[in-house]
């Protein structure tokens, strides 16, 4: 029994974490139409980046800074935004193409830059070392843990309740009308290249954000953690929720987390031994086929946004 | 130097895959993330279609030597590139087409993520997780040059020549044919073709016929040169995608000459950086053209 | 509606009834549009800006949608038809801008739009090139290059490629010097003597006046008036609003 509540408290927090993210990417595709194919960088960014500056120092690697969590957990954050500005700045103003294959491009980069990179994150084996904050006083069982995903919960919340006063502003009503006509916007007087820019690096930040928790709830990060099907996975949750609605991305992501460690398990327990190694390869069809048929049969999810605002209308 | 000749050789097959990447870019307006798979698709296609010919005429099973070439692989290419198109075509039948029929521009870029990870796992279920081989003989390189020492194998000669005589074909159909004039006019102004009784839903089909069997060429080009792999798509999306940003999306001379760049770049890249960030070589010019000539060497702005 | 509708219904070649159409669904920029076209003659519709002139000749040819009413070519409906199978019912459309193939060259152009003439294409093309001697020199260049007066006249060439019975003519003056605008509106005077049916839509309204039989006045997307051209030309009241004004002054 304590081991399934346990397990529940576990499978809870690695889902709210992922929901974090697929909120930021909410606000990318959902709210402004922005295409992030890459989002594992950002994530990947912020899992780094607050556990460089968190850490004790560590034999051969940058960081040491031991900063006090909070800072830690914000300067991933600043590091997500970073990458995110470097590369919106660059693209935003371009055919939407080029965003979508930068990012992606920036994932392949950043992985393959902490895959090789021993004197900034470790390398392949990762950063190992990383205090988890208050630890001294929960210890490392099962209170511990409870404690954690409370911690995320709260900061779903409060990333849900920022996203829900944000779309509801101006700033979300210009949103919108750029991802509709942009060219009535501009007329307005409006710069949307601008307005994009401030989403994408806004969405980045909580990819970043999520990135530092998951990073900080294993207290270790390493390359096998930023793999490309993180992304993939992160879509899959956003467009079964239902794009532009932010209840609707948390329960895709409960969904489609529940899918992919379910059906992982069941491969692992009844398929027989030599199709274990496809696993990954079904599982890998599975999302494929969710994004792709999602996109067909029901491309405004199963929780659609309620105040229908449709992107059909910029067919021409 | 060496590092130089093998970027050429490189650049040849990046170059045809760029080829249909852009053409497609250009034509149904959206970044083709499973472009790749259309190599893997065509590369596999040809595995079989090998095998399948080489058993049933044993005599076209023997080696053009120098070359670990057969006739039967000969025949594959050519059938798997007519494969490969018609495959594209379904795809965009069963896919793309119903997306854009939606009127939705930007999920084609995402249905296409989903669509690559549906083809290259889909690919590893049927033919396996390791690595394959058109022929199991070793090829010995040829010594083009002992000072600088440089090594050729004759396959990638082969690979070089007819990637330059498809490029070729195409060169000649795009500038001496009425339907090549009608592809390039749906490329400029997809309205005014149609006003010129251009059908759009034809051309549509025609650069997707074009796209998979210059992708199919690349795919074979690719194993011959390295080795056959399901996760081969996953390693050459980004470069493919450089080579056309590199261009300028739409410019099919641009993506010969930006997959070129591309592979020359990424083996001179070797001489300076560990192997391992070999990946982020495409990523690097990607970012270059765009800080320095964001359409590309020959693209037009184009919102 | 007409107030002018004498002619034998035989002479006339295109027709639209109750047309109604917009790029958007339940947005018509167009209302109830009734205009009719007689054979070899040169119909303009004129009206001010927004008055839905451009989108009457796209619905016509097929790239605005239309949501009620029709359009019959010598009886036969073609409402709606895809713009692509327009040439093979004898309509050439020439838009106002972007009317060329910039990438291509002259003759590239040229065949394009000849591919459908079949054998004899090459006869045909010597022929466009005698109706339009500007463009022999220039065969092998891109059309990027020309002029925008030669523009219109490759244009032109491109429509008559298909050898039309009906050219619809969005604003073929847009951006023409005087001199230019001449020849062009000339050129759309001698086809019309050769038996080919001109529906032009213009800016230039005492241009196209002079050259017109019959004109039509469009106003938020409904008739307004429609009578002969000279008639309309000498019309006090069309004379006020259109001729007295700024907009005669850059005629």
């Amino acid at each position: 029994m304590i081991g399934l509540i346990s397990y529940l408290v576990f499978f809870a927090t690695v889902a709210s974490i992922l929901a974090i993210a697929v909120l930021g990417l909410n606000l990318q595709w959902g709210n402004t139409g922005l295409f992030n194919g890459g989002v594992v960088a950002f994530f990947g960014a912020g899992a780094y980046g607050t556990l460089i500056l968190g850490s004790p120092a560590l034999e051969g690697q940058l960081g040491g800074f031991e900063l006090a969590y909070p800072l830690a957990l914000t300067g991933g954050m600043v590091a997500a935004a970073l990458l995110a500005w470097a590369v919106g700045a660059l693209t935003l103003r371009l055919r939407h193409d080029y965003l979508a294959i930068a990012t992606f491009g920036v994932a392949v980069a950043f992985e393959s830059l902490m895959r090789n990179a021993e004197w900034l994150a470790g390398g392949a084996k990762g950063i190992r070392g990383f205090e988890r904050p208050l630890r001294a006083a929960l210890g490392d069982g099962f209170l511990y843990n409870l404690a954690f995903l409370g911690f995320v919960l709260c900061l779903l919340v409060a990333v849900y309740l920022f996203l829900e006063r944000l779309v509801g502003s101006p700033f979300g009503r210009l949103l919108r009308a750029i991802r509709e006509d942009e060219d009535a916007a501009r007329s307005l007087g409006k710069r949307p290249a601008r307005v994009r820019l401030v989403a994408f690096v806004t969405g980045s930040a909580i990819m970043g954000l999520a990135g530092g928790l998951y990073a900080s709830f294993y207290a270790f990060v390493s390359p096998q953690d930023i793999l490309p099907v993180l992304t993939f996975q992160i879509w899959a949750m956003l467009i079964v929720g239902g794009a532009g609605n932010n209840r609707g991305a948390i329960m895709g992501t409960v969904l489609i987390w529940g899918a992919w460690t379910g059906s992982g398990w069941a491969l692992s327990r009844f398929a027989p031994i030599e199709a274990q190694l496809y696993t990954g390869s079904i599982q890998f069809v599975m999302i494929g086929a969710v994004i792709v048929g999602m996109l067909l049969w029901r491309p405004q999810g199963l929780f659609p946004e309620r105040l229908v605002v449709s992107q059909s209308g910029r067919s021409n | 130097m060496q590092n130089l000749v093998d970027g050429i050789l490189t650049g040849s097959y990046i170059s045809l895959a760029a080829i249909g990447l852009t053409l497609v870019m250009h034509i149904l307006r959206f970044a083709n993330f499973s472009h790749a798979e259309l190599l893997s698709v065509g590369a596999y296609a040809a595995l079989v279609f090998d095998k399948a010919f080489a058993a049933v005429f044993p005599i076209a099973a023997t080696k053009l030597a120098p070359l670990s070439l057969t006739l039967a692989l000969l025949a594959a290419i050519v059938v798997s590139m007519a494969f490969t198109g018609a495959t594209a075509i379904l795809i965009d039948r069963l896919v793309f087409r119903r997306v854009r029929d939606k009127g939705n521009e930007l999920s084609m870029v995402f249905a296409s993520f989903g669509m690559a990870l549906v083809m290259r796992n889909l690919i590893a279920l049927g033919f396996g997780l390791h690595s394959q081989l058109y022929s199991r003989d070793i090829a010995f390189a040829v010594i083009l040059s002992r000072d600088p020492l440089i090594l050729v194998k004759p396959d990638q000669v082969f690979v070089l020549g007819a990637a330059l005589v498809l490029m070729a074909a195409l060169h000649l159909v795009l500038t001496r044919t009425t339907f090549g004039f009608a592809l390039r006019a749906v490329a400029e102004n997809p309205a005014l073709a149609q006003v010129n009784g251009v059908d759009l839903g034809r051309m549509i089909a025609a650069t997707w016929v074009i796209a998979g069997m210059l992708a199919a060429a690349a795919g074979v080009f690719y194993g011959l040169s390295y080795q056959l792999i399901p996760i081969m798509g996953r390693d050459l999306v980004l470069p493919v995608f450089a080579a056309t940003i590199v261009g300028g999306i739409g410019s099919v001379y641009g993506a010969v000459l930006g997959g070129f760049i591309v592979g020359i770049a990424s083996n001179l890249a070797l001489l300076v950086l560990p192997s391992g960030y070999s990946p982020a070589v495409p990523f690097l010019l990607i970012l270059a053209v765009l800080i320095l000539r964001p359409n590309g060497l020959f693209g037009e702005a184009r919102a | 509606m007409p107030t002018w509708g004498h002619r034998p219904v035989t002479d006339t070649i295109l027709e639209t009834r109750g047309l109604t159409a917009g790029y958007v669904p339940d947005l018509p920029i167009l209302r109830d549009v009734a205009i009719r076209a007689a054979r070899g003659r040169i119909t303009v519709v004129i009206g001010p800006n927004g008055a839905g002139k451009s989108t009457l000749i796209k619905a016509i040819a097929g790239l605005v949608p239309v949501s009620a009413g029709t359009v019959t070519l010598e009886g036969r409906e073609i409402t709606g038809l895809r713009p692509d199978r327009m040439a093979a019912q004898g309509i050439a459309y020439v838009p106002q801008t972007d009317n060329i193939f910039r990438t291509l060259t002259i003759r590239q152009n040229l065949e394009l739009a000849l591919r459908r003439a079949g054998p004899g294409a090459s006869g045909r093309l010597a022929a466009l090139l005698d109706r339009f001697p500007a463009l022999a020199p220039k065969l092998g260049d891109k059309a990027g290059t020309l002029s925008g007066g030669q523009r219109q006249f490759l244009a032109v060439a491109m429509a008559l490629a298909a050898d039309p019975r009906l050219i619809l003519m969005d604003e073929p003056s847009a951006g023409l010097s005087p001199r230019a605008t001449r020849e062009v509106l000339e050129m759309a005077q001698a086809l019309a003597a050769q038996g080919v049916t001109i529906l032009l839509v213009e800016q230039n309204v005492k241009a196209a006046l002079g050259i017109a039989d019959h004109c039509y006045i469009l106003a938020e997307g409904r008739n307004q008036v429609d009578g002969p051209a000279r008639a309309l030309l000498d019309d006090p009241v069309v004379g006020e609003i259109y001729l007295g004004g700024r907009r005669a002054e850059t005629a």
